[in-house]
C-alpha cells in the first residue's frame, strides 16, 4: 500500500484511513458530512497527491495529445488553459478520464486517476513512438485540492510571492505555474478553489498553513458526494474500459469537429453514434427516504431499464441521489429497486448542486 | 476508544441491549458501529408487533458509506419503534446509547442471560480493531 507525504499528519487528525486505488487515504477525519458542509459554505481541503502529474513535452507534443485524447487540445490556445477528456481505447472504451492544461505548445501538463496511473503511462508511452514527444511522470510533485467559496482568498497568501498576482487574476479552468509551483483554478467539488501542485518536500508545509487559516481537512468521502452533488463523473464507477463516453454522459468532451482528427476511439463512437438507441446517462432523485447506491436496478414499469452507477446521500439537498445508465426509451419517472422494494425516483438533469446553490427542484 | 457503558448488553453484530423492566428490552447500536459506519442518514424501522428471532434481520442503517443490517438480538416482538430517528438517524451518532432504534418483548426474557456483558463485547470490538 502507497502512502503521501500527509500519511502521519492524517493520522494525527483522527482521519479513519482506507485503501483507495492501491493508496492508503483518509476516508473521513470525524464527519464526512461537516466536511461535506465545510467545503459548500467555507473552505476545505483535500490530499489528492496520490494521483499523477504527468507532463508531456516536445515539439509535437500537441499531434501526439489530438491522437491521444478524445477531446481536442487544439481548442487550448491561451497558455494555461484546462481541457477535460477521455483517454480511450481502439473500442471506444475509457481508459481514463482526464485533465490536461496547455502551458505552450510543447509542454502540456496531464492529471491522472491514482487507480489508472500505471496502465494509462504504459498507454500513453506505447503510442509516443510516431511522435517526437516524451511522457514523464512527476513523481516528484504532490497536489492538494483547495476548495470552497472561501478557498482561494485563504490559500493566496500561501502561494509563493511571484505566482500570487497570477493566480489572483485567474479564470476558472486556467492555471499559472513559478517553474516550481503549479497553481490551477479546477477541482472536484463543483466550488471554486485552487488545485496545487509543489514539490513533494513542500506539501506537508503547505498543508500546516492552510490549517492554521481554518481549511479544513477533508476525506475521500467528502470528495465522493461533492462530486456526485455537482454532477461529476467518478471513473470506475460511471464509466470504465467496457463503457462508451457517449453512454456516460460524456459526449460533451468528444470533440468531432475536425474530421481530419484521427483520434484513438474515433471510428468505434462514429459508428456507436450511426447504430443509435445509445444509453441515456441521467441523474436520479430519490422520492422518499432511503439511501441510493451503486449497482441498485432501475425499472419502468415492470420492465428493467438500467442500473445506479453512482448513488448516496446528498448532504446539501437530504435527499439520495444518483447517477445512472439507462435505456433510451426509458420514461422520466422509474423506480429504483433497494431490498426487494421499489421505491419512485425521477430523472433530473445533472449538475444537482453548484456554488452551493440546489440546481435541481425538490 | 469507544465507549461501552457497563449496564448495558451486547451482540457480536454489535446491537446494545437495555432492561427496560416490564417484560421490554430496547435495542440500538453501539458506539463502536456507528463509528464504523459514519454518519447515519437513514433509518429503517421495523413495524410495530413485527415478530423477530433472534439473529434475524430486522432495521437497516445507511450511513454516508454505507447499509448495514441491524439484527434482533433476542425472540419476540417489536413493542415500539423510535420514529424520531425517521428525521434525525444522525442522534445515533451523536448519543448510540440513548437513541434506542426499537423496543421489544422478548418471548423468552431468560435469553438476556446469554448475551455480551460490557467486557465480553469489549474483547469482540478490539479483535476486530
Amino acid at each position: 500500500m502507497q502512502k503521501t507525504v500527509l500519511n502521519q499528519i492524517h493520522r494525527n487528525l483522527g482521519a479513519r484511513m482506507v485503501p483507495f486505488g492501491g493508496w492508503e487515504m483518509p476516508i473521513h477525519y470525524g464527519s464526512q458530512i461537516e466536511e461535506h458542509h465545510a467545503v459548500r459554505r467555507d473552505a476545505g481541503m483535500f490530499d489528492v497527491c496520490h494521483m499523477t502529474v504527468v507532463d508531456v513535452r516536445g515539439r509535437e507534443a500537441k499531434p501526439f495529445l489530438r491522437r491521444l485524447l478524445a477531446n481536442d487540445v487544439a481548442r487550448l490556445e491561451k497558455p494555461g488553459k484546462a481541457l477535460y477528456s477521455c483517454m480511450l481505447n481502439e473500442e471506444g472504451g475509457v481508459i481514463d478520464d482526464l485533465i490536461t492544461y496547455h502551458m505552450d505548445d510543447t509542454w502540456y501538463r496531464v492529471v491522472v486517476n491514482a487507480a489508472t496511473t500505471e496502465k494509462d503511462l504504459a498507454w500513453m508511452e506505447k503510442r509516443t513512438a510516431p511522435f517526437e514527444v516524451e511522457v514523464r511522470p512527476r513523481r516528484d510533485l504532490g497536489m492538494i485540492a483547495v476548495q470552497g467559496p472561501h478557498a482561494r482568498e485563504k490559500a493566496l497568501p500561501l502561494l509563493p510571492e511571484g505566482l500570487r498576482d497570477a493566480t489572483a487574476g485567474l479564470e476558472p479552468f486556467h492555471a499559472a505555474t513559478d517553474g516550481h509551483w503549479f497553481v490551477a483554478r479546477t477541482g472536484y467539488t463543483g466550488e471554486d478553489g485552487f488545485e496545487i501542485m509543489l514539490p513533494e518536500d513542500e506539501v506537508a508545509d503547505l498543508w500546516y498553513r492552510l490549517l492554521e487559516r481554518e481549511v479544513r481537512p477533508c476525506g475521500l468521502g467528502a470528495r465522493d458526494t461533492l462530486r456526485l452533488e455537482a454532477g461529476m463523473n467518478l471513473y470506475g464507477s460511471d464509466m470504465d474500459e467496457t463503457v462508451s463516453p457517449l453512454e456516460s454522459g460524456l459526449g460533451w468532451t468528444v470533440d468531432l469537429r475536425d474530421g481530419q482528427r484521427d483520434f484513438i476511439g474515433r471510428r468505434a463512437l462514429e459508428a456507436q453514434r450511426a447504430a443509435g438507441d445509445l444509453r441515456r446517462f441521467t441523474g436520479l432523485v430519490l422520492e422518499g427516504k432511503g439511501v441510493l447506491r451503486n449497482h441498485l436496478k432501475l425499472y419502468d414499469g415492470g420492465r428493467e431499464v438500467g442500473e445506479i452507477t453512482s448513488g448516496g446521500f446528498s448532504p446539501t439537498l437530504g435527499r439520495a441521489i444518483a447517477l445512472a445508465r439507462v435505456a433510451a426509451d426509458a420514461g422520466d419517472d422509474l423506480a429504483v429497486e433497494i431490498r426487494g422494494r421499489r421505491l419512485p425516483v425521477r430523472r433530473v438533469k445533472p449538475p444537482f448542486v453548484r456554488h452551493g446553490k440546489a440546481c435541481i427542484e425538490l | 476508544m469507544s465507549e461501552i457503558p457497563d449496564e448495558l448488553k451486547y451482540t457480536r453484530s454489535h446491537e446494545w441491549v437495555r432492561d427496560e423492566g416490564d417484560g421490554i428490552v430496547a435495542v440500538g447500536i453501539t458506539d463502536h458501529a456507528q463509528e464504523l459506519l459514519g454518519d447515519l442518514v437513514f433509518v429503517e424501522l421495523p413495524e410495530v408487533g413485527t415478530e423477530l428471532s433472534a439473529g434475524g434481520e430486522c432495521a437497516v442503517v445507511e450511513s454516508v458509506k454505507a447499509a448495514s443490517d441491524v439484527y434482533s438480538p433476542l425472540d419476540g416482538e417489536v413493542a415500539e419503534v423510535n420514529e424520531t430517528l425517521a428525521d434525525s438517524p444522525e442522534a445515533i451518532n451523536e448519543a448510540p446509547y440513548e437513541n434506542w432504534i426499537f423496543r421489544m418483548r422478548p418471548s423468552d426474557p431468560s435469553q438476556l442471560d446469554e448475551l455480551l456483558d460490557a467486557e465480553a463485547y469489549a474483547k469482540v470490538v478490539e479483535e476486530e480493531e
